[in-house]
């Protein structure tokens, strides 16, 4: 049960939906576009988010594009996490994703939305950050492309208005070898002690990380550190550690030390998954 | 008028009837299935996305209606525990003794259900998947694991 | 016509009667109950766990459009609980707990309701939090409860005013000197947990109105409708035949809606509304701290032994964690204490068993009532000692079990009737675990395999003058209805006792007809449906009642058949002459009296009714003992798979065997206890609420609180042997709390000799297993 109202908006266009973003935020409605909206409704119910009014976006055609063109793939926002796993098209993904919440609930949680979202682990990130794919953001000066790795920084940066549309991936990059290593607390449903993602590129693994800071990310340091194949893996690994780009998680499922050790574990046995280690 | 306002007209088909309600935008659908059609099977365990008891299936998939507002629903295909009548998988539920205090059971039954009709052929990998998104607490799952594969067309061989 | 042999419906899994309903959601629970103008109540609870609360600012909420009363902690002057009179219905002046009730907002809508709660702003001043039994009993401790010595106390309750300690009871048999001097080998072990939850899937809920008659009708998720109208009367002075309680499906309780709390609060609202129905309904966070949950415990077992294993000694201390207010946590001590040495014959023995009051969310009954608990702290003491020895924990166990000819913790004396069979279950065990490969098993490299056991014993705590009730009627068709007060919680009870009619009667079961709803004003009183006791109570109601219809039966159709009712006897649906069958007359033509051909008529409707006590039943006298009804036993065990690299772990098998007495429906008996190990495992390997420094509860939701899922649980083996109990219907004992009691001892222990370590603090993360190999110490998260 939601405490609060809000109205509700299901533009068919994303011209239409930045501008009702506009003429909404101007009448202090603190709108939120909305897509599966998971975290609205569970958030909005213990009063945590506000909102007098949400942008539905799953209307509009471009936000569920799941096409190749090009070489390209281009995955719209509103795609479930079940679907994209479902596709088959980008393996990482669809298998990073499937590590979210549970089987229904992805039914419904979507790619922009786990990408977007105050919980603080967004997970389906990861693989985008690994591939350099792009991401379409829509905003009241129109539509423009930028690599991910230069918008995402802790969370995508988006400003007021902005929505995150599409997300481009370089086709190449599906078919290299991939692992993604989720470890939980103790439940099989639960948010990640440790999520590692990683491909292995002709000549180097990439790494990308949620759960270990209170952010996700993909590490250069980390990367070159960890192909640095005349020093042996352990010892990769340990110095790894240091390089994280801040303090380790320390929270009710588990403290900063239990995550170092299951960081180092994970990390280890990712590499060997990956290959090229 | 789906646009704007904080009460807003939605028409819905439920188990193969339309139903025309009037809602807050803000309302669940599990909210209005329960409270204003009367269809109370789906029930509210946590009204977090957590607990799957509120399961019901929308064109054909598993949905959780707690995390999910009545206006998303519009012109979908929802089917509820009150729409199954002597399925299979009920009378499996039935049969193995799979619930106790039959609280979580629709939620599950529904899950079930879709995914019957989705993945027939659904290995346990595919079954421990989709049902790990409900929790029984009475049973310890064996019995629920024994009424969905008595139904599948692949776990009628391990039994 | 068919013929039934003895037992021919008990002994059978008969499909649970309420099955149709639970299968196609038409099942009702007290939350799916909705009409037209209908008011909801929503809470404001406290954000503290200790803290004065200076000021409730409700000007905000009352401009929520729709909002009809609000009340505060000054609307009720009443202090509530079944054994200390501590807690205030709505926190008055103080909050003790996170997640205490501090204003109840009533409004047309749940969502006014909910917005005009959140509209609410509390000042609260913080006060010192009393976060562990530990810290409770320290010099100079803050008090939970300063007046604590002005609460009305109920008998066996021994509060010490003045401390945080809500009740002592102390247990002294035999000699400890000589049991020391005995002694050769001793060892000491502590253990702990810290509170947690039911987590039932359906969170509690009541329904209150108050007619203009003066019935108050209240309808509640309970499992004690009737301590609701008992306590609803002694709480608000009202006679009890004014208070109607109504109880439908209940969507599992595990002695968690036994606890009265939202039944007083939905009365004071429909109170200040002029009587008209309010509704409220625990939110998930709700129903995890602010109604109550599950006792933690800390512990200190010492134990002495011959150097062969015989124990001549034991000192064990208890510190249950009872919370900031009693409600039945005393009792579940007292239960404790009462089987305090687990299922072993100790001669000597000396137990200080305490209720701490902290600053957690309360504690009421729980699955097992205080076994689960005691039976931890025993079993890993057990497993210590058999380590310091050198033997077999197995053989440890056998050698020390009680047997018939043994006293109880309470010197009762224990016959093979009023005692299971625990011997024979071992035995089973043995074979069943495989146990004689006992030690560590290497897999591969990283993964272990091992096993552990655990040996449990429980008597069914309860009221001495507890009493269950039946009524028996029939239809026109012949068949009955099965009326009686036990509530339909999961445990498929009423079909069971469906099934004892049906073997009475020698009927069919389909043509017995079970009400499930309980309504206080008509249907017979059953206690509680709580410590498995509703088979066996009323169980011997329905017996009873059925006896009573046969009688009926028998006198009209001796006149009908012009025999003696005594060369009479029923059975499908008829009274027939037992030497002559042929000669009956039908239930259906003498169940509402007999018409002659001319229309004269005889008789009228046949009511059976039946009732049954438990006899003998004393309150708790450590001196003289309690004679409990029966001591139920179970052996059990459990296999793990451990990978060394990273402490993460599968539960690969659960193994019980447990003294059934007679098992009554199979499918339904194993299901029981099936549900009772998974809880028990759920218990050992992941629930607690995790406390900050502050008392607060960092994770009341069911996304932070896990619970087993669906492909998580392990093989399960489940056999019963059947060793009688005499008083029981057909012989058969508890069994519903049974399968939960030894899971997270057994799991402990497994884990413990796969890891090399010990582990006496739950739940068994993987974390904590590390921490303990690792030596890093475990601070409040």
């Amino acid at each position: 049960m939601i405490p609060f109202n809000f109205e509700y908006y299901e533009p068919s266009t994303i011209q239409e939906a930045v501008h009702l973003f506009k003429v909404l935020d101007d009448q202090g409605k603190h709108p939120l576009y909305y897509s599966g909206g998971t975290e609205i409704i569970t958030l909005g119910r213990i009063n945590e988010i506000y909102t007098g009014a949400v942008i539905d976006i799953k209307n509009i055609p471009e936000c569920s594009t799941l096409a190749i063109h090009n070489e390209k793939l281009i995955l719209g926002c509103a795609l479930t996490l079940s679907e994209l796993h479902d596709s088959g098209l980008f393996p990482l993904l669809g298998e990073t994703g499937a590590g979210v919440a549970d089987r229904t609930s992805r039914n419904k949680i979507t790619l922009g939305g786990n990408i977007c979202s105050q919980i603080i682990y967004r997970e389906a990130v990861l693989p985008l950050l690994l591939t350099d794919s792009e991401v379409r953001i829509a905003g009241p000066g129109g539509m423009q492309q930028v690599p991910i790795n230069q918008i995402f920084n802790q969370k995508l940066q988006l400003r007021k208005g902005e929505l995150f549309v599409q997300s481009i991936t370089d086709t190449s990059y599906i078919h290299m070898p991939y692992t993604a290593v989720k470890k939980r607390k103790v439940s099989a449903i639960d948010y990640p002690l440790v999520t590692i993602a990683a491909i292995r590129t002709n000549s180097m693994i990439r790494l990308a990380f949620s759960g270990v800071c209170s952010f996700p990310f993909r590490s250069q340091m980390i990367e070159e550190i960890i192909n640095r194949h005349q020093i042996p893996l352990q010892s990769r690994v340990e110095e790894a550690v240091n390089h994280l780009p801040a303090p380790i998680l320390d929270d009710i499922k588990g403290s900063a030390a239990y995550r170092e050790f299951v960081f180092k574990n994970t990390l280890f046995d990712t590499i060997r998954l990956v290959g090229g280690g | 008028m789906r646009d704007g306002a904080h009460v807003v007209k939605i028409e819905l088909y439920v188990n193969r009837e339309g139903r025309s309600v009037v809602a807050r935008p803000a309302d669940t659908l599990l909210h209005i299935l329960r409270e204003e059609l009367g269809l109370t099977g789906a029930k509210p365990g946590c009204n977090n996305g957590d607990c799957g008891a509120c399961t019901v299936v929308m064109d054909g998939w598993p949905m959780k209606s707690c995390i999910m507002l009545a206006v998303e629903a519009a012109g979908r295909q929802v089917t509820t525990i009150e729409g199954l009548r002597d399925t299979p998988i009920q009378r499996a539920f039935a049969e193995k003794w799979a619930f106790q205090c039959g609280y979580c059971t629709p939620g599950f039954i529904m899950n079930c259900h879709a995914l019957i009709q989705n993945r027939p052929d659904a290995t346990d990998e595919i079954i421990t998947d989709w049902l790990q998104s409900n929790i029984c607490r009475c049973t310890g799952y064996k019995e629920i694991s024994e009424a969905v594969k008595s139904v599948l067309v692949t776990g009628k061989d391990t039994l | 016509m068919s013929h039934m042999d003895h037992l021919e419906v008990v002994g059978k899994s008969i499909l649970k009667k309420e099955s149709p309903d639970k299968a196609t959601g038409r099942a009702k629970y007290t939350g799916d109950y909705t009409e037209s103008g209908l008011l909801h109540a929503a809470m404001v609870t406290s954000s503290y766990a200790h803290a004065n609360i200076l000021n409730i600012d409700t000007s905000a909420a009352w401009q929520v459009k729709g909002v009809r009363t609000i009340l505060t902690g000054e609307d009720s002057h009443v202090l509530t609980g079944e054994e200390i009179r501590d807690r205030p219905i709505i926190a008055k002046d103080r909050v003790r707990f996170f997640g205490e009730t501090v204003a109840v907002v009533v409004a047309d809508t749940e969502a006014a309701a909910k917005q005009a709660a959140y509209s609410m702003i509390v000042q609260y001043e913080p006060l010192q939090v009393v976060n562990s039994p530990t810290q409770a009993i320290r010099k100079g401790a803050p008090l939970v409860h300063p007046n604590l010595g002005q609460y009305k106390a109920a008998d066996g309750v021994n509060p010490i005013p003045g401390t945080n300690v809500a009740s002592l009871i102390k247990i002294r048999k035999g000699q400890m000197e000589k049991g020391w001097s005995d002694s050769e080998v001793v060892i000491e072990n502590t253990v702990s947990f810290a509170p947690s939850d039911h987590a039932a899937m359906e969170t509690r809920s009541a329904v209150a109105e108050i007619r203009p008659d003066g019935h108050i009708v209240i309808e509640t998720s309970s499992q004690a409708p009737f301590a609701v109208k008992k306590y609803m009367g002694l709480y608000f002075n009202i006679e009890p035949g004014w208070i109607i309680v109504k109880t439908p499906f209940v969507g599992g309780g595990y002695g968690g809606k036994a606890a009265i709390q939202l039944e007083p609060i939905a009365y004071l609202a429909s109170k200040a509304v002029g009587g008209r129905k309010v509704k409220i309904i625990n939110t998930r966070e709700e129903d995890m701290v602010t109604s109550p949950g599950h006792i933690g415990l800390e512990a200190r077992v010492k134990l002495g032994s011959t150097s062969k294993g015989e124990i001549t000694a034991a000192e064990i201390i208890y510190w249950f964690d009872g919370g900031a207010y009693n409600d039945k946590s005393s009792d579940v001590a007292r239960a404790a204490a009462a089987d305090c040495t687990g299922p072993y014959a100790i001669n000597n023995l000396y137990c200080d068993c305490m209720t701490i009051y902290t600053n957690h969310p309360y504690a009421s009954a729980y699955r097992g009532y205080g076994h689960a608990e005691l039976t931890f702290a025993i079993e890993r003491a057990m497993d210590a000692l058999a380590e310091k020895l050198g033997m077999d924990p197995l053989e440890l166990r056998t050698m020390n079990i009680v047997t018939p000819g043994d006293t109880s913790p309470t010197r009762n004396m224990l016959n093979s009737s009023n005692l299971g069979d625990l011997r024979e279950c071992m035995r089973r065990l043995r074979n069943l675990s495989g146990w004689d490969e006992w030690k560590v098993k290497q897999v591969d490299a990283n993964k272990v395999r091992s096993k552990g056991i655990s040996c449990g014993w429980k008597n069914s705590s309860m009221d001495p003058n507890a009493s269950s009730g039946a009524i028996v009627s029939f239809n026109p068709d012949g068949s009955l209805n099965l009326e009686c007060g036990v509530v339909e919680i999961g445990t498929g009870t009423k079909t069971v006792l469906a099934q004892i009619l049906a073997e009475r009667m020698k009927l069919d079961p389909s043509q017995i007809h079970v009400k499930f709803t309980i309504d206080t004003a008509i249907t017979p009183e059953h206690w509680k449906t709580v410590a498995s006791r509703g088979t066996f109570m009323g169980g011997r109601a329905v017996l009873k009642a059925a006896d009573d219809a046969i009688r009926q039966l028998l006198d009209i159709a001796g006149c009908v058949l012009r025999v003696d009712p005594e060369d009479l006897e029923v059975g499908w649906g008829k009274v027939f002459v037992r030497s002559d069958p042929a000669v009956h007359v039908d239930f259906k033509d003498i169940c509402y009296g007999y018409t002659y051909p001319n229309g004269n008529s005889i008789g009228g409707q046949i009511i059976g009714r039946g009732h049954y006590i438990q006899r003998q039943m004393t309150y708790l006298n450590p001196e003289t003992g309690e004679v409990g009804p029966e001591w139920n036993v179970s052996a059990q065990a459990v296999e793990i798979e451990l990978d060394i690299s990273d402490y993460n772990y599968k539960i690969l098998k659960a193994i019980s065997v447990i003294d059934a007495g007679k098992v009554l429906n199979p499918k339904g008996a194993e299901g029981q206890v099936m549900g009772a190990m998974s809880m028990g495992l759920s218990f050992g390997n992941r629930e607690t609420f995790i406390f900050n420094d502050q008392g607060i509860v960092l994770n009341p939701t069911l996304r932070d609180y896990p619970l087993i899922r669906y492909g998580e649980n392990p093989e399960y083996i489940v056999k019963f042997i059947e060793n009688p109990c005499l008083e029981a219907p057909f012989g058969a004992r508890a069994l519903g709390e049974h399968g939960l009691i030894g899971m997270p001892a057994a799991l402990a222990s497994a884990l413990s000799r796969a890891a090399g370590v010990h582990l006496n603090h739950l739940p068994l993360f993987p974390e904590r297993i590390w921490r303990t190999k690792m030596r890093v110490p475990y601070d409040t998260v």
